[in-house]
């Protein structure tokens, strides 16, 4: 049982998607309720793996460690540590509600909530493997639910968006799975390890790649690292990567944007910490101040004056801008784990945590009002406080959450991540400090315009009515989270702090080794 | 105070106004549903008293233990340990934020009583008692916190609720742009703040002697800083410079004061509470706070003396030429926190400290009488028409005259103290010049205060008629914390009567353990008495007394006509003060444009750049993928169908060797056979080439006939119709 | 015995003579006629002429009957291809009303 945990975490779901199947499509509230009920179990273990979770060691637990295709030595390996169990929890706890939130689907619910479950499955999957293979297999898996589902059920732009997104996400799927061969081929050559896509075993093949310059003075494991990382930054998004971002955010429904922005950006940050960092640590820490500092730096600071010019400029589309702030917020994670100091690192995967629960809260308050209104225009509302307020209420935390405001969880990340940068990269950290204020202005700008001054006298006769229980009750878990983490950060940083702390050193000790890299990124 | 002692009820003092907010911020509505108003302001009331009851109790704790170990400390819980930050949710109680707390509760409390009456008509009542008791909390919490950081979640905190607070009647634009404004120019200073805990935290790191962020801690460690760098500057003048602008964004000081007038949109005791007495001396009590830093750093210190002049003066002359009540009393604040961040900068803490207490005393006062003014006027905040309030409203009148003289810098009410121990310290600091600021500025104060005080309660009632039936004295639930704060506005001063006045300055030895060890300069002038301190403390009370008297003949005798002096210099300087210096339109027109015009810039990148690539490579990506097909279907079909066609037109040349015609078959099979006849005497080294040759022929003649056939059709094949026409 | 001689004078060569004189009428008689039944008749002189060799080789060589059986067999054989070939001459005239074989070439490719 307590092995088998996390694959029954993995499968459940997909267990409920085959019983979606077996529905019958007429039967929408059954095949709704039966999708929630097989989210549920997912949920409950994921208490049970956050109470049982041994936070001492760096060490993985709850491993199954099979072999799946003996021929290519791949495995069916899972496993979890403190880089990847709140991750785990996020998906956990995300999934039950975004299925709350896709009760309004009302076209071919069946597929949608079978693809969902998928998604699902592959979601978990993907924070699960620790088989190069396996996480390249859920890696996959997870766009094609992700494409049909903003293709069939998104907005009037939902094929572009769904193309843009698919596209983009594949550039970088090629990228990986090269490096994914190179490593296994490597691997067959070194001794003591033979052909293996272990990411445990990995770690030791890195150091025998070739290091003499390859192609643009860049030597082999660099240039793998570049590859990997382009494929993950296409995922968190990092500029110029990003594009796909608001598109498909502004296409999706409410439920898909959730997960979108809550869980998918997650694996581009989860991705380089748990492939780039132990894999390739010299190259991580030869690139980290440019490609996750700098970058990240120009995230932040550029996401949030693209957010903020959605406050003025056309289409005024309250999701583009939570989807730009979401390529802000994500800038946060880059610069934390970009430090290699224990605040930044904690503070970046805390921040992912928390930018999952907060954007989950923002676009699910989108979708509220979506729903009612029938569009998104920031300056198509005004005075919804006196309409709506206990929805007012619900977003002013939300909204104050994602503005960093402290005693609400997300200050504790970005705090730590910039008090992390600021030992390592001062020039980024002092931007990304700065940028505070700008995410202030387009939120208060927001309410504003949306909720506060006179209701708007076309609404008058419409009835925008008060936010309903099936609607609190998705935003309400997430309010205590967001709330709770304020005070006490350490329910998801005890988790992480020995895991990441031992990435650090990994990274810091490679880097050692290496003179001359040493140099460039400590001052 | 390596061992502090351990109380472990400090963590109500914020927990009970923090109970409070939440208590009627989520039930409120149905509390005032069932209960009435009386329901919501019996728990705001009692989480704040009870408040004030801890905060009593601590006080006292504290003056029971020797100076030296006034330090009490309550760890709630375990907050942010990762590597070398190690901070807790932990409240601390020393002297001075024993003081704050006595202040923050105090007149926090009355003045949540006061808002029972003042805000008794308002619908949301029950959002208005959230907000105030969450703001206590909050600045209970920026008072206690022990550490930077939890200080930090505090001094956000209080600008949340006073963005809350100005923007409460928010279905006024006017208001809640004022709230933005606030919160977002805060921001700017709190980006500071967060720099220079950086700062600190990870310079004393290099320095190698440990870090932290810990008050306690801070003050043994915070001389290894000395040496460190930052970019070439040294680690503590940019600490405390970083800290400094959080200072001028919470505070109001030169640059970031142009939110304080705005702020004023909130209700009155909002006004009073938040934007008087406690949170805007925040900056003051932060420096305070970190008293050892800025001592390590005589640049940062000549920074902070001057800016806070330089506010002192400016707010002053604006303050001289405004009409509205509440913006007059504002820049009031301003210039009356430019006084205590001078305190601050000339390194006499302690005499901040006493200036920030008598100030919240006189200021709230002053601002509740306002309100008590408003509320009698109907909501009328024009000083133009009012006048001769003084017999309607006795009450308020007398304490609105008791706090004007305490500011005005009269002895021996509290302002007089409190302002001239800054101005002397700053004097005998060896800042002159900065003293004559200081003085000019006093000048001021008195006159625009009395100027107010002439306009609003003598001479004739300018007001309407239909106002003029309803001035009423307020009620009681309003006019006795009035009282109560009018009499700490004559007494508060006492606290700290210097020695040349015959005074002991109890206040400066009670704050005394908290500035140990601090900049000397200010102590070490102080103990002596010297034949110019009272040559200055004369020399201010006249400049006071001219303002008074100045005010007296312009707008009671009405002797002297305000337009003699508005018309000095064309009337430009006047325009200029009574626009504010044009400080807003400025800011407006570089920062917030510029901003703007700076995210505008990005959006068009992102839509007509990085999508014009990303497009514009799909689209090559597809040109590519056309051409590819296109190869496909013409090339490398076109041959396999060609080679088809090629054999077809072969087979069809050779079929028409066969006539039917019998004779001819026969003629073949005869001719065949008689030359078959010879061909076993020919060599097969002849033969084979032969065959060969013939066979070659056959096939070059037979793809020529076929060309000529299909001629027409090679042209089709690259035409789309061609292709249409073969499929 | 005046047979003898007779034969002795006649040798192979004059039979393959008249062989061939056959052979070649009935190679003619088969290339220029455009009757049906002139062809077979032509063809009939082809085989012949095949029966005459046969014979003569047989006298002149082996001394056994062996040419002589297969000439018989040849004899059969004619007649059984005169059946067909005028049953299939009989099917050509119905259908085409004619038996000129160049009148008879639907098989043109």
């Amino acid at each position: 049982m307590e092995s088998s945990i996390l694959t029954l975490m993995i499968f459940f779901p997909l267990a409920g998607m085959v019983t979606v199947f077996c529905l019958p499509s007429q039967a929408r509230d059954l095949i709704r309720w039966t999708a929630f009920a097989f989210t549920l179990p997912a949920f409950f273990l994921g208490i049970w793996l956050y109470q049982n979770f041994d936070t001492t060691t760096t060490a993985l637990q709850f491993v199954v460690n099979v072999p799946w295709i003996e021929s290519f030595n791949i495995r069916y390996f899972v496993g979890v540590d403190g880089v990847s169990i709140s991750m785990i929890l996020l998906t956990a706890v995300l999934c039950p509600i975004c299925i709350l939130a896709s009760w309004n689907i009302e076209r071919a619910e069946k597929g949608y909530f079978a693809l969902f479950l998928l998604l699902d499955t592959a979601m978990t999957g993907v924070f699960c493997a620790m088989d190069f293979f396996l996480f390249f297999i859920f890696w996959e898996l997870m766009l094609l639910p992700m494409y049909f589902l903003i293709g069939i059920w998104g907005g009037p732009r939902r094929e572009y968006a769904a193309i843009k997104f698919f596209l983009y996400t594949m550039l970088g799927s090629a990228l990986m799975l090269v490096c994914m061969l190179v490593f296994y081929f490597q691997a067959g050559a070194v001794e003591g390890v033979g052909y293996t896509f272990d990411l445990t075993q990995l770690p030791a093949v890195a150091q025998h790649f070739q290091t003499e310059p390859l192609l643009f003075g860049f030597s082999l494991p660099q240039i793998m690292w570049l590859a990997l990382f382009i494929n993950f930054a296409v995922k968190i998004p990092a500029f110029p990567f990003h594009t796909w971002l608001p598109d498909a955010h502004v296409e999706a429904p409410t439920a898909i944007s959730v997960i979108l922005a809550g869980v998918l950006l997650k694996m581009g940050t989860y991705g380089i910490l748990r492939v780039n960092y132990p894999l390739l640590p010299e190259e991580t820490f030869l690139f980290a101040p440019y490609c996750l500092a700098a970058l990240g730096a120009w995230n932040i600071v550029y996401g949030a004056f693209c957010a903020l010019s959605q406050c003025f400029t056309e289409p005024k589309d309250l999701k583009k801008l939570v989807a730009y702030s979401s390529i802000s917020h994500m800038g946060y994670v880059m610069l934390g784990m970009a430090s290699f100091t224990p605040q930044g690192i904690n503070g970046a995967v805390l921040q992912m945590f928390n930018h999952g629960t907060i954007t989950a809260m923002l676009f699910l308050i989108v979708g509220v009002i979506y729903d009612r209104a029938h569009h998104r225009r920031i300056d198509g509302f005004g005075g919804l406080a006196s309409v709506m307020p206990v929805y007012t209420g619900v977003m002013g935390l939300a909204f104050f959450a994602a503005m960093g405001l402290p005693g609400l969880s997300a200050f504790i990340s970005e705090v730590l991540c910039l008090l992390g940068a600021w030992h390592t990269h001062k020039i980024p950290a002092l931007l990304g400090a700065l940028t505070v204020i700008i995410t202030a202005s387009y939120l208060l700008w927001t309410i504003q315009q949306m909720f506060l001054g006179k209701p708007r006298e076309e609404y008058a006769d419409m009835h925008l009515s008060e936010i309903n229980t099936r609607e609190l009750c998705m935003l309400a878990p997430l309010g205590v989270i967001v709330v709770v983490l304020g005070f006490y950060p350490h329910a998801v940083l005890d988790l992480l702090d020995v895991s990441l702390q031992g990435l650090n050193e990994v990274v810091l000790s490679a880097s050692t080794n290496s003179p001359d890299t040493a140099a460039v990124a400590l001052r | 105070m390596d061992h502090p002692l351990l109380v472990s009820s400090l963590r109500w003092i914020v927990l009970f106004p923090l109970l409070g907010a939440v208590i009627n911020g989520i039930l409120g509505a149905k509390i005032q549903e069932r209960f009435g108003k009386n329901g919501i302001s019996v728990v705001a009331c009692t989480a704040v008293g009870l408040a004030f009851i801890f905060a009593l109790r601590a006080f006292f704790q504290l003056t029971s233990l020797v100076p030296e170990e006034r330090y009490l400390l309550d760890t709630l819980l375990r907050w942010i340990h990762i590597g070398a930050l190690q901070v807790d949710i932990a409240f601390a109680v020393d002297p001075l934020s024993g003081l704050m707390i006595l202040i923050v509760t105090g007149i926090g409390g009355l003045i949540h009583l006061y808002s029972i009456g003042y805000m008794h008509d308002d619908e949301a009542y029950w959002r208005f008692f959230a907000y105030l008791n969450l703001f206590t909390a909050a600045m209970l919490t920026l008072v206690l916190a022990d550490n930077l950081v939890l200080m930090f979640v505090g001094w956000e905190g209080v600008g949340l609720c006073s963005y809350g607070l100005i923007g409460f009647w928010y279905k006024e634009h006017a208001n809640t742009t004022a709230g933005n404004k606030a919160f977002i120019v805060n921001r700017i200073g709190d980006a500071g703040f967060t720099l220079g805990i950086f700062i600190i935290f990870w310079s004393l790191f290099e320095a190698g002697h440990g870090t932290t962020a810990v008050f306690r801690d801070l003050g043994p460690l915070i001389h290894h800083l000395e040496g460190q760098m930052v970019w070439g500057v040294p680690a503590a003048t940019l600490a405390a410079l970083c800290l400094f602008v959080g200072a001028t964004g919470k505070s109001a000081q030169i640059p970031l004061y142009v939110w304080l007038p705005d702020a004023m949109a909130g209700p009155t005791p909002v006004s009073a509470l938040i934007h008087a007495a406690t949170m805007v001396t925040a900056g003051v009590y932060m420096m305070a706070r970190m008293h050892f830093l800025f001592s390590l750093s005589p640049v940062a210190l000549g920074v902070v003396a001057t800016v806070g002049a330089l506010t002192a003066l400016v707010a002053a002359t604006i303050g001289l030429a405004q009409f509205d009540i509440k913006k007059v009393l504002a820049y009031s604040t301003v210039s009356q926190l430019g006084y205590m961040v001078l305190g601050v900068g000339v390194g006499a803490y302690g005499a901040a400290v006493f200036h920030l207490m008598t100030h919240a005393f006189f200021k709230a006062c002053l601002f509740l009488g306002s309100g008590s003014v408003i509320h009698a006027m109907g909501d009328e905040q024009d000083m133009r028409k009012m006048g001769g309030l003084r017999e309607k409203m006795p009450l308020t009148f007398w304490t609105f005259l008791i706090s004007t003289i305490a500011i005005a810098g009269i002895p021996p009410l509290a302002g007089f103290f409190s302002k001239d121990e800054i101005l002397w310290l700053t004097f005998s600091g060896g800042h002159p010049l900065l003293w004559l600021i200081g003085f000019a500025a006093a000048g001021m104060t008195a006159f625009y205060m009395f100027r107010q005080v002439f306009m609003v309660f003598f001479g004739e009632n300018r007001a309407d008629e239909h106002t003029k039936e309803h001035l009423h004295e307020s009620p009681p639930v309003m006019t006795y914390p009035l009282i109560v704060l009018a009499v700490g506005a004559v007494f508060a001063g006492f606290l700290g009567v210097p020695p040349a006045l015959g005074g002991s300055n109890i206040l400066e030895h009670w704050l005394e353990p908290v500035f140990a060890g601090g900049h000397g300069g200010g102590h070490a002038a102080h103990h002596h008495v010297e034949v110019i301190e009272y040559v200055l403390m004369v020399a201010s009370v006249g400049i006071a007394a001219v303002g008074i008297f100045l005010a007296y003949l312009i707008y009671y005798r009405q002797s002297v006509s305000a337009g003699t002096f508005t018309a000095v210099g064309g009337g430009v300087p006047y325009r200029a003060v009574f626009n504010k210096y044009y400080v807003d339109e400025l800011y407006h027109a570089t920062a917030v444009r510029g901003t703007l015009a700076v995210s505008w810039l990005c959006s068009v990148f992102d839509r007509n750049v990085i999508d014009f690539i990303v497009n514009n490579v799909a689209k090559a990506t597809g040109a590519v993928g056309w051409a590819v097909g296109r190869f496909d279907h013409y090339i490398i079909d076109g041959l396999v169908n060609g080679l088809a066609d090629v054999i077809f037109g072969i087979g069809n040349r050779l079929r028409q060797i066969q006539t039917g015609n019998l004779s001819i078959y026969l003629y073949v099979i005869v001719g065949a056979i008689a030359v078959s006849q010879f061909l076993p005497r020919v060599g097969a080294d002849i033969l084979v080439p032969v065959v060969i040759a013939f066979l070659s022929l056959v096939i070059v003649v037979g793809i020529a006939l076929w060309l000529s056939t299909r001629r027409i059709q090679w042209r089709l094949m690259f035409t789309k119709e061609g292709v249409s026409e073969l499929r | 015995m005046i047979m003898d001689g007779l034969l002795l004078d006649i040798g192979l060569r004059h039979f393959l003579s008249v062989s061939l004189i056959v052979f070649v009428l009935g190679l003619y008689c088969v290339l220029t006629r455009k009757n049906a039944i002139g062809i077979l008749l032509g063809v009939e002189l082809i085989l012949n002429s095949a029966n005459i060799n046969y014979i003569a080789f047989s006298y002149f060589s082996s001394g056994n009957y062996d040419g002589q059986v297969f000439a018989i067999f040849v004899i059969m054989l004619a007649a059984a291809e005169a059946v067909i070939g005028l049953a299939i001459v009989l099917g050509i005239y119905q259908n085409f009303s004619s038996i000129d074989i160049e009148a008879v070439d639907s098989l043109q490719g």
